[in-house]
């Protein structure tokens, strides 16, 4: 009988079990165990270290397993035998738990093999404890993947939105081990599934469901995880983090081929950018310049060919093209890649589906027909910057042509930004750099996660950028601090272009108010005009008109300061400047002081001046360097022509 | 059964070469290598004015007591050589035609790659796939 070698598997305790554990299992297991164990084990008679029944039964429960599975499995792990769910019995439980899950036989012998972690359809355990019911239910929601497609793309939402709020470190750890994407996505999903969706309610509850009127999940969803989003945020940031990889594009568990809503969206655009007509196809020269951006290693953009483009002509067709993209995405996220077209990204599944956004889009496909082709893909840029993913390939000429138009914009924000950050110069500048390469990248980081790594490998011509995503390679300056420092600004920036500049400089004001609040209010506000060439001799003349009283002097000097600002940098020093007058505000009002304040300002200023000189030197050099590679390339492009064809 | 498929380039190089076992690896690859002198013999033979003409399929190029030698040539001289063992009597001309129909096809598939400069080595995993489905099912 198999509960003589179970007992004596589980009767040494964890320590001796003979069922051989691998580490994640192990972690699984114990976290497990300490949840089933924590609130009040119901155990009875039984000794401390062991798992309450009823949270047990909940948990099996949620394995979706049959219940006479439930009751064999019971019975081999011993807890029947000893009565209660000791470490061992309920570490030899779960492993049977996976092995009826793999569709084992429930025997001893099967658990010996290694398997991949059970899975437990419900949310995470707290949620499973708590609210077995509705967890079950969810569970059961959740756990029919391929039977609606409402949930998917709910979820699709879902994890296209996580992606876009929590791109954490933790993912490159997560590409490490692609080998077993699928098992990370199980054991993820199933820990942090719940969790990261209502946390993920919480933050796009409204414009993500309106996004995606086909789900009639959203109502009775919704609620169910407003209940739960309490519970949730313990651990959301984390297993959102990790779990965010793996459903790069998946609705379901364990499918990273599945193309969600907004990537198709996404794709579409940018299959329009190369090729107006959505019906026709893409020659392969023209796929073949687009996906070189991407940065991947030529052998698999061409292994990436082979699998999407199933019919062999050497040209995209849009489904082909999407899972071309797709494929690209994925493997820029750490997925190998498949050695067959998965079913998903097959043209037949893509083709219906690839027509369904150009209602979505119906927007872009009247205002694209109205206009001829070159106009249509520039306007398409500008105009729907903020609404849609960026034109990559038209990436080389627009930020050419705008770093000029976006530097002035470039000030406001560099300018609060160094304030933040003077002792950060090296990283502002470049991450200036990038700014200026990503103004129009932002809009897209904030709909899409993927989207800002098209970011980096579109930007072919011109020092990428640096996605959102903190996993993708930064090739301009790839720091996490940089990711960091730019989230923070794409946080910001999310609302809209303007916010930053007025949202760094409340922030002296706002120390100062104590001391001064309207003199400072003027400084702060002349901040925005300063760069206006008209106040400064306005201004000038009622600096040396002002008597100096305690506040005036102080709008003196900042005054002052605010002029010498304009005449060598924008309105940094402003901010800069206040709190140098700060210190010296509850002294006597000494013209020394003033001088030590004006000299440290006038210092600052020179600092942020050659910072910003720096900055836009590099940015010209750029702007040469961009050039030259594009002449260099057309020229090539030149030479090749002929030999081309055979 | 083929022992060993190679697709050799115009400028006589080899893009692409697999033996089913690795032992006599460097064996095939000689005798590949000699019997592009037939193989250039064969299209010389057939004369400048008769390159429509010409059969792609050369047939057997050279047979040894172990092995037969058959060959192909595509229209921009791109040689598919394949070595097919001599015990398996069964296997007639007409399949080895068939099969360097196959392998025309699969080579085509990989020129159609945007990715794949002419020239290079074929490093293509489907192409790979048919040699190996090649070479295992005809034994």
């Amino acid at each position: 009988m198999e509960q003589g070698p179970g007992g004596a598997a589980a009767g040494p305790g964890g320590a001796g079990l003979l069922l051989p554990l691998s580490d994640a299992e192990q972690q699984r297991y114990s976290e497990l165990f300490s949840l089933c164990c924590s609130p009040a084990p119901e155990g009875g008679s039984a000794p401390a270290p062991a798992a309450g029944g009823s949270k047990v039964g909940d948990l099996f429960r949620a394995s979706q397993l049959p219940a006479d599975t439930l009751h064999q499995i019971t019975e081999l792990c011993g807890a029947k035998r000893v009565g209660y769910f000791g470490p061992a019995q309920f570490y030899v439980a779960l492993k049977l738990i996976a092995a009826a899950q793999s569709g084992l036989p429930i025997r001893i012998e099967s658990i010996k093999s290694e398997l991949p972690l059970p899975r437990f359809m419900a949310l995470k355990n707290d949620n499973e404890m708590r609210y077995g019911n509705a967890a079950e239910i969810h569970g059961v929601k959740f756990q029919i993947p391929h039977a609606t497609l409402e949930k998917n793309s709910f979820k699709r939402a879902d994890e296209g939105d996580k992606k876009q709020e929590t791109k954490s470190p933790p993912v490159s750890p997560m590409c490490s081990p692609p080998a077993s994407p699928s098992n990370y996505q199980r054991i993820l999903l199933n820990y942090g599934y719940g969790k990261s969706r209502s946390g993920l309610e919480q933050q796009h509850g409204v414009p993500y469901e309106a996004r995606h009127s086909t789900n009639l999940q959203d109502g009775p969803a919704t609620g169910n995880y407003g209940s739960k989003s309490a519970l949730v945020h313990s651990s959301l940031s984390r297993s959102l983090s990790v779990e965010r990889e793996p459903q790069d594009s998946s609705n379901y568990p364990d499918d990273p081929w599945r193309i969600t809503e907004e990537q198709r969206e996404y794709y579409i655009n940018q299959f329009k950018s190369l090729q107006p007509d959505l019906n026709s196809f893409i020659s392969g020269s023209v796929a073949k310049n687009f996906f070189t951006k991407s940065k991947l290693p030529i052998p698999e953009l061409s292994h990436i060919w082979e699998l999407s483009d199933v019919d062999c002509d050497g040209a995209l067709t849009l489904p082909e093209f999407c899972a071309a993209f797709h494929l690209i995405v994925a493997r820029k996220n750490g997925y190998p890649l498949p050695d067959t077209l998965p079913e998903t990204l097959l043209p037949d599944y893509l083709q219906p589906a690839s027509l369904k956004p150009k209602r979505d889009c119906a927007l872009l496909d009247s205002y694209s027909e109205s206009l001829p082709v070159s106009q249509q893909t520039r306007d398409f840029n500008r105009t729907e910057v903020r609404k849609l993913p960026e034109d990559y390939s038209y990436i080389k000429e627009f930020t050419l042509v705008d770093h000029l138009a976006i530097h002035t914009y470039l000030w406001n924000f560099l300018v609060g930004y160094l304030f933040l950050s003077l002792p950060f110069v090296h990283l502002t500048v470049s991450l200036i750099v990038q700014e200026s390469n990503t103004l129009k990248a932002r809009p897209r980081s904030r709909s899409y996660s993927s989207t800002s790594i098209e970011d980096a490998m579109k930007k072919g011509e011109e020092p990428p950028t640096p996605p959102p995503r903190p996993q993708k390679a930064h090739s301009r300056a790839s720091s996490l601090d940089l990711n960091k420092i730019f989230q923070q600004n794409t946080q910001a920036v999310k609302s809209g272009w303007l916010p930053p500049p007025p949202a760094l400089p409340p922030r002296p004001f706002v120390s100062q108010t104590e001391q001064v609040s309207e003199i400072e209010l003027q400084p702060q506000m002349n901040r925005a005009p300063s760069q206006t060439e008209g106040s400064s001799p306005t201004r000038k003349e009622i600096l040396l008109t002002q008597p100096p009283s305690k506040p005036i002097r102080r709008k003196f000097r900042s005054e002052n300061q605010m002029l010498e600002n304009q005449e060598l940098t924008p309105t940094s020093s402003m901010t800069s400047s206040l709190p140098a007058v700060k210190p010296h505000l509850p002294a006597q009002k000494q013209s020394s002081k003033q001088k030590r304040a004006i000299q440290t300002a006038i210092r600052k200023n020179k600092e942020a001046n050659a910072v910003l000189a720096r900055l836009n030197s590099e940015l010209q050099q750029q702007l040469k360097e961009v050039h030259k590679e594009r002449i260099a390339l057309e020229t090539q492009l030149e030479q090749l022509r002929p030999v081309t064809v055979l | 059964m083929a022992v060993c498929i190679a697709v050799i380039a115009k400028e006589n190089y080899p893009l692409y070469i697999q033996s089913i076992t690795t032992e006599n690896e460097l064996k095939f690859h000689y005798t590949v290598h000699t019997s592009l002198d037939v193989v250039d013999e064969k299209i010389s033979a057939m004369g400048k004015a008769l390159v429509d003409q010409r059969e792609l399929y050369l047939g057997l190029l050279y047979p040894t007591e172990d092995y037969k030698v058959y060959g192909y040539v595509t229209n921009s001289k791109v040689k598919f050589v394949m070595v097919a063992d001599s015990s398996n009597t069964a296997l007639r001309d007409n399949e080895i035609h068939s099969m360097f129909q196959k392998l025309h096809n699969s080579y085509i598939d990989v020129m159609c790659n945007p990715f794949y400069n002419p020239g290079d080595c074929i490093h293509s995993r489907a192409f790979d796939n048919m040699v190996t489905s090649m070479m295992m099912q005809v034994c």
